[in-house]
């Protein structure tokens, strides 16, 4: 009988928190999650390597579908790459806000590499165009057939705009790939959540693997204390984000708070993307929070008043001021060209509030470096205070374990995340559900076997005829059904064995067995058997015994008959027929009537 | 499998299923042509309305006066309006499981039920159909509520009364089950209930059943439902369009293989084409404004309006009305063109594209920033000091019984310049002006109504096939005032059943099979022999379990040992605890083959006599003859259970087991 794998394959996704990128075998589907790109680096190394994938042949023949879980970069930014320049015609699922937005940032991100960084050998827009009609949309909680076996889910995942998680199902078999999620509502968003789905495997981020945060309402105190100290001293204030996710929360944040301490000091947004992505989440608003969005026919939260779109000649301005520039990792581009200006300055502040992967400026100055080398081997000196505030609205340790707790996964994977730190998150899986918790490197292969049970169809007499014994409330014994399973055409039915016989056009060949017992007994026949008929009734309990008009025995349907010998009047014969299907009871009948009638009747 | 028919009006449905063992509402539609019976509901004292004579009776008594008014040679209640219920009789609603929702027009009675017959299930139905479910039953509560009525008629609802009484009122049916609209805690304690559902999402009920709502194309959000379980599909088809208007496309493909088809909610007006009555709706308002009169359009606050403004939007411009405002007047008018905005992925393929751009969906946005379009929450306030003639205002109530409409009707309707066009086709509209006569409005009828014509439901049915349909008894007969369009009734092989309100049909199924899970050590465990070519058999002893109506089958339990150290006390502790049924047996025995296994297995003196029907194979010294017939073995032996038990397993060697 079937047992069946999942085969993770890593090309991205492994032990490191650079881009996602995994390659899911299940029952014979071939599944791609996320397509991400290593925004730490500049070469080859930035685009997952697919020939993981094409040294079995063409993409479109080997993948079943990709499924993308949200727009950020380092998940979907290898797309346009991976379908128009390595080549691939199947279908690439994602949901609504995902599908729009993400071939604004594929095309911002295009223009700085290519236009303004100079690079050659990249997508174009074109490319970003033709990619985007690959793509088919998905509802939440809508169960897309991808094709007669292959089934996909989206659950909210939280995290970013129309971010989701993806059960991806096979006959009985399934995984859930969460893709970035968060447990904890925001100012913005809501909490991920699933149902009890008991995927056979939970591929799940963890990022913040080691990371128990600290509550949510100190984090933003402390945010807006730091804000407002630095601008009360004159200085200028930095925050480096992605233009869509939690740039709105922090501009939320930021314009109550102005609000309601009646500041004056402006505050900036960089680049043409603040309108347009406020646009987005008006327009998404079904895929935010709760609160947004019951309050939003009243009052649009995503309307500022205290923010403003910024002007490169700003940056000059005298006098504190705080500006939203991306992108988030200060790694290209406005956000970037600002730091640069300000550095210099220890009245200024950059406040980190995501996190920022190996190789950018923002990992560097994060992890302490001061002194930064710079394009024409510049070195610039940060003066300026660094803070790191953790909003990204990535899962902490304890959201983890909230959502194993959740799904009920019998293996979990851990993926996206730095190897001490999952490491220390697996021990704890283990130890507190009892799953093998796996975490395999890039390029490595997790094989998981599953022992799915098989569906049959019963025929409904023959259900009906055993749930009906079924229904004698005896526990200990345990009702045994008897059936036979025709396989045929790949199905499986499950029928009575007389179905089973007439289906095939056969007929029942009747094996009887008549055995002669002689018992001693000098009494008259009728007496004998009248013997014979309390003894049994006396053992068997628990079965109908008769005693029929016309003298003989039933014991079920056991028939047995008296005669008298032939030449011992004192020895009577006693026929015992049974057919096989009463084999025990009628070898056992024999044998207890073998053993003689007890001496007094009782 | 039963369906129990609460409601006798096809476009409001309201039906329960029994289904395998879940009670499931389908729809709760509120049949509000009642309230036509009644006396408009005026915002503003009417001295016209107030002065209407009394009812007096043939006999000249004048008993009713108070209760009954007579306008222009009809006569109308004088009270409240009221509402006809879903039939809550014929059915314990509270054993109801689950109630699921088409779309926003067939849940206006949601708090009928769920609030006052003990319903403890739950409600589905997509988020849309929801939001704008509870804007239009806002309007409805604040409209009524907002013009308080002192008096509150029942007097003509009594039997020997309402016998007495001129028609239509005399035929009105159930009367005494008309009710007074609820109230805001009510509705809100209603969507409460309900769970919201995406498209194609699955929902498990009770491990029995599985309930998906799929697109519709009628309005946003609204939905088809397929009831199934393994091996029954019933496809509740209510409300559908296959017309391209604002939201997503109907989904056809997934009704096919339906065992039963139930059809409700077509078009009301299956003569008029919606487009064509689209084109007379501009054309007559731009001729009555140009004229230098104001339009009225009676409407709902969500739904067809868009579609008009959208049109409105396209037409203004080259019609020479850039200048004429455009009001809408609704307590839910705003919420209703902002929600309308963000439902992107609830739209059609056109509306879903701009979003990506992003730009709002609908150009109505652009017709408010432009201050073409304005919207109230009512006549007071604001409205009163920028409203400016000539005019077109959209309004509610369709009915012109409540609401804002019915200032209007006042103000505009003794002018023949004035114009009150009908596009909504739930009400009658002769009906709906009686209260108004005489008018020198010019009335214009444009019912657009997009669900399915009789047309599109004979090419749908054609497509997805259903073993069986079942629908109300309306769509199986012409309409009564065109008797000789038999092309305006479902025509279908075999012909439809057919339901009327308080009937209870019972669904025609033949269930054959149910799933059954087979756990991997039993599955393991089973020996596959190929019986035919393609075609293998195992026999399968195992134990059942069901639990939330799902099954499934393990390996048997290993026999207990039987405790150390205890006796035997009694010879019945050997009696076989539970019979482990033998398997069928089949095949014949080749009575040559038989006899040398039987010399092979030492016995020396075997002896075959033929009878008629076979054989009969003796083995002396045993005293032991074995009949062997086509298809059937008999052995008969001494009580020797070795020498049975020998032959026997020879003899199996020869059967196969089933």
């Amino acid at each position: 009988m079937p047992e069946s794998s999942f085969l993770c394959l890593g090309a991205g996704a492994g032990q490191d928190v650079g881009r996602s990128c995994i390659l899911v075998s299940i029952a014979g589907k071939n599944v791609m999650l996320d397509c991400g790109m290593h925004m730490g680096y500049n070469d080859d190394r930035r685009f997952p390597d697919f020939s993981y994938i094409t040294q079995n042949g063409r993409l479109t023949d080997f993948l079943d579908c990709v499924i993308i879980s949200h727009f950020h970069l380092d998940h979907c930014g290898a797309l346009p790459y991976f379908s128009e320049m390595v080549g691939y015609d199947g279908p690439i699922y994602m949901t609504h806000p995902t599908k729009a937005i993400c071939p604004i940032l594929l095309e911002d991100y295009r223009k700085i590499t290519v236009d303004k960084k100079g690079e050659i050998n990249f997508f174009t827009s074109q490319m970003i165009k033709d990619c985007m009609k690959k793509v088919v949309a998905v509802h939440l909680h809508q169960t897309v057939q991808v094709d007669e076996e292959l089934e996909i889910k989206a659950y909210y995942a939280g995290h970013v705009l129309g971010a989701a998680m993806f059960q991806i199902k096979v006959g009985c078999e399934s995984v859930v790939y969460t893709g970035d999620y968060n447990m904890t509502p925001d100012r913005h968003l809501g909490a991920a959540w699933i149902d009890k789905c008991r995927p056979d495997l939970l591929i799940s981020e963890s990022t913040y693997a080691t990371t128990i945060r600290d509550s949510k309402r100190c984090r933003e105190r402390d945010f807006l204390k730091k804000v407002h100290e630095t601008v009360e001293r004159g200085g200028k204030v930095l925050i480096p984000v992605f233009a869509l996710g939690r740039a709105q929360e922090l501009c939320i944040l930021l314009e109550t708070f102005w609000e309601r301490m009646n500041l004056k000091a402006p505050i900036y947004f960089s680049t043409g993307l603040t309108e347009k992505a406020n646009h987005y989440y008006k327009l998404f608003i079904t895929w935010t929070n709760q609160k947004i969005r019951k309050t939003f026919v009243q009052r649009n939260m995503f309307e500022f008043k205290h923010i403003k779109a910024f002007d490169r000649a700003f940056a000059d301005n005298p006098g504190p001021m705080v500006v939203f520039a991306t992108p988030g990792m200060l790694h290209a581009g406005q956000s970037l060209q600002i730091f640069k200006k300000w550095a210099g300055n220890e009245k200024n502040m950059v406040i980190m509030p995501g996190y920022c992967v190996q190789g950018t400026v923002g990992h560097k100055i994060l992890s302490g470096q001061r002194k930064l080398e710079m394009e024409g081997r510049q070195i610039l000196e940060v003066k300026m205070q660094v803070e790191y505030m953790s909003f990204s609205a990535h899962a902490d340790a304890k959201g983890i374990m909230q959502l194993i707790r959740q799904a009920e996964p019998r293996n979990v994977l851990l993926v996206h995340g730095e190897a001490k730190k999952m490491e220390f998150l697996k021990q704890k899986i283990e130890q507190e559900f009892h799953v093998s918790c796996y975490m395999p490197a890039n390029g490595e292969t997790t094989t998981i076997f599953t022992n799915p049970s098989i569906p049959v169809d019963i025929s409904l007499g023959l259900l009906k005829r055993e749930t009906a014994l079924g229904l004698l409330p005896d526990v200990r014994k345990p009702q045994l059904m008897h059936g036979t399973l025709i396989l045929k055409d790949n199905s499986f039915r499950l029928v009575s064995p007389e179905q089973a016989l007439k289906e095939l056009g056969l007929t029942e060949h009747q094996l009887r067995f008549t055995c002669r017992v002689h018992i001693q007994d000098p009494r008259k026949e009728h007496e004998t058997v009248l013997r014979v008929y309390n003894h049994l009734k006396g053992v068997l309990k628990d079965y109908s015994v008769q005693h029929l008009p016309d003298g003989s025995i039933t014991v079920e349907s056991i028939l047995i008959q008296a005669t008298a010998h032939s030449e011992d009047q004192g020895t009577k014969v006693l026929l015992v027929s049974w057919t096989y299907q009463d084999e025990e009871l009628g070898s056992y009948l024999t044998s207890l009537l073998k053993k003689g009638l007890p001496q007094s009747t009782p | 499998f039963f369906q129990y028919c609460l409601s006798g009006h096809p476009t409001l449905p309201c039906n329960v299923l029994k289904f395998k063992s879940t009670t499931i509402m389908l729809d709760c539609g509120l049949d509000m042509t009642s309230t036509l019976n009644f006396l408009p509901l005026p915002l503003v004292q009417s001295p016209r309305l107030s002065k209407l004579p009394g009812w007096v009776l043939k006999d000249g008594s004048t008993f009713l006066d108070k209760e009954l008014k007579e306008c222009s040679g009809h006569v109308f209640v004088d009270s409240v309006p009221e509402f006809c219920l879903p039939e809550t009789e014929l059915l314990d609603l509270s054993t109801v499981d689950v109630i699921l929702i088409s779309n926003y027009h067939c849940m206006m009675a949601l708090p009928y039920i769920t609030e006052y017959t003990g319903f403890t299930g739950t409600v589905y139905a997509t988020e849309p159909t929801v939001q704008i479910g509870r804007l239009l039953m806002e309007e409805l509560v604040n409209s009524i509520e907002r013009v308080p009525k002192a008096q509150s008629a029942s007097m003509w609802k009594n039997k020997e009364v309402q016998r007495l009484l001129p028609a239509p009122l005399k035929d009105a049916v159930e009367v005494s089950m008309w009710r007074k609209c609820y109230t805001m805690p009510e509705v809100n304690a209603a969507l409460s209930k309900i769970q919201l559902v995406g498209y194609s999402q699955k929902i498990e009920l009770f491990g029995a059943v599985q309930v998906t709502p799929l697109s519709s194309g009628y309005a946003l959000g609204s939905s088809n439902w397929i009831i199934q379980s393994h091996y029954e599909k019933v496809s509740y088809v209510s409300g559908s369009s296959l017309l391209t208007t604002h939201p997503q496309p109907m989904d056809q493909a997934s009704l096919k293989n339906s065992d039963v088809l139930i059809l409700t909610g077509l078009t009301q007006i299956p003569t008029a084409n919606p487009d064509g009555m689209v084109g007379e709706f501009c054309s007559n308002l731009a001729m009555t404004v140009r004229n230098g009169g104001n339009v009225l359009v009676p409407c709902y606050p969500s739904g067809v309006i868009y579609d008009l403004l959208e049109c409105l939007y396209q037409y203004i411009d080259s019609a020479g009305l850039s200048n004429v405002p455009f009001y809408f007047i609704s307590p839910v008018a705003n919420s209703s063109l902002e929600f309308s905005q963000i439902f992107a992925e609830w739209l059609c393929h056109n509306k879903q594209t701009k979003v990506y751009l992003p730009e709002p969906p609908f150009p109505h946005a652009e017709l408010i920033q432009t201050n073409k379009l304005k919207h109230y929450p009512s006549i007071h306030g604001d409205f009163s000091n920028d409203f400016k003639q000539p005019c077109v205002v959209f309004t509610g109530h369709p009915s012109l019984r409540f609401g804002d409409v019915v200032h209007f009707m006042e103000l505009w309707g003794k002018s023949g310049l004035n114009t009150v066009i009908f596009t909504e086709p739930d009400f009658s509209y002769l009906d709906a002006l009686a209260p108004y006569q005489p008018l020198a409005m010019k009335c214009v009828y444009c019912p657009i109504d997009t669900r399915l014509n009789f047309i599109q439901v004979t090419k749908l049915l054609k497509e997805v096939q259903p073993l069986h349909v079942v629908c109300p008894e309306q769509y199986t007969q012409p309409p009564p005032t065109q008797s000789h369009r038999t092309d305006l009734m479902i025509d279908c092989q075999p012909p439809p059943m057919s339901y009327r309100r308080a009937e209870v049909l019972t669904l025609p199924y033949k269930r054959r099979y149910e799933k059954i899970e087979i756990m991997p050590e039993l599955a393991d465990s089973l020996v596959p022999l190929e019986i035919k070519p393609g075609i293998s058999l195992a026999t399968v002893s195992a134990v059942l379990h069901t639990k939330d109506n799902k099954h499934v089958l393990q390996l048997p339990p290993k026999p207990p040992q039987p405790p150390a150290g205890k006796k035997r006390k009694r010879v019945s502790d050997d009696v076989p605890e539970c019979k482990p049924l033998k398997p069928l047996l089949s095949g014949s025995i080749p009575v040559d083959q038989f006899v040398q296994t039987l010399e092979k297995h030492g016995f020396s003196d075997v002896k075959v006599e033929d009878t008629a029907k076979g054989h009969i194979v003796l083995l002396q010294e045993a005293e032991t003859l074995i009949q062997l017939e086509e298809d059937s073995t008999h052995i008969i032996c001494d009580n020797d259970e070795p020498l049975r038990a020998k032959l026997r397993d020879l003899v199996l060697k020869f059967l196969q087991k089933f």
